[in-house]
């Protein structure tokens, strides 16, 4: 079994999730402090 | 102590988070950015695993969030029902989200990891079901503040099921002791650790990078959510004058 799709994929799924996870909380600071 | 009670005032605090959450932020990034380097390019792959452990470069920083995201919450939620301070109710409130999401990628990479090294994507056993178990009572933690701040409520109630859901916390990390089961049993400890260091080297830059990132996000809701109840606070007083 090929292991790098698996490696690919958590890395991809971790830094996906944060990214996202970051934007929402700056978009709503942003919002909530202008 | 008495630094910490003063910084627990809206004002110092927003006066000292302004400037400290793109430190925190892009200095995690950085850190995430060389770990990352670190791990896919300069590690060798494991004997028996091969390259797959390289996931144990973000799988553990996500348990580690996710375990430390709730540890926060019931530090603050202590400290708001001793000392009443209402910023650890925020506190407390604004690492709900990215804990539970922390928790959940926990899981995420963790089951991806599980299929080609144990050959299963999911197994009822105790370190995987436990935390399973947290991202839901994360779940249960957000929903019961929300619904306490909607309806006016003082904050006792999410924070005694914040101090109450730290019992799952001691349960996930002797899970692989008690019950053994799939998941290997405790490979990194306070001092040592059963992983040779050519393997390790990595994981330190990536638990700091998480941490710092936490951080700012934590930093960026609790902003958030001081300058929505400010905002609040001056409707309300224009609506009665």
């Amino acid at each position: 079994m090929n292991p790098w799709p698996f490696v690919i994929a958590a890395y991809t799924v971790t830094l996906v999730g944060g990214a996202v996870l970051a934007i929402v909380s700056y978009l709503a600071m942003r919002k909530a402090e202008k | 102590m008495a630094t910490l009670h003063a910084f627990a005032n809206p004002a110092r605090f927003l006066k000292v988070a302004r400037p400290l959450t793109p430190i925190l932020f892009w200095a995690g990034v950085a850190l995430i950015v060389v770990g990352c380097w670190a791990g896919l390019t300069q590690t060798p792959p494991d004997y028996l695993q091969g390259e797959t452990v390289r996931i144990l470069y973000i799988h553990v920083p996500a348990a580690w969030l996710g375990m430390g995201g709730w540890s926060g919450i019931a530090i603050s939620s202590i400290a708001f029902l001793v000392w009443r301070h209402p910023l650890a109710a925020v506190a407390a409130r604004a690492i709900a989200m990215p804990g539970a999401v922390f928790a959940a990628l926990c899981l995420v990479t963790g089951s991806i990891w599980g299929r080609p090294t144990w050959g299963t994507w999911w197994q009822w056993d105790g370190r995987l079901t436990s935390m399973l178990l947290l991202v839901f009572v994360y779940l249960g933690y957000m929903a019961l503040a929300r619904a306490d701040a909607e309806r006016g409520g003082d904050g006792r109630v999410p924070a005694i099921y914040g101090i109450a859901g730290s019992v799952l916390l001691p349960i996930i990390r002797y899970s692989v002791v008690w019950w053994n089961t799939l998941h290997q049993g405790p490979s990194i400890g306070l001092t040592s650790s059963t992983i040779d260091g050519a393997i390790l080297w990595p994981l330190p830059i990536m638990l700091a990078g998480f941490t710092f990132v936490f951080a700012g996000i934590v930093l960026m809701r609790m902003r958030a959510m001081l300058a929505t109840a400010k905002a609040e606070a001056r409707m309300r007083r224009m609506a009665r004058a």
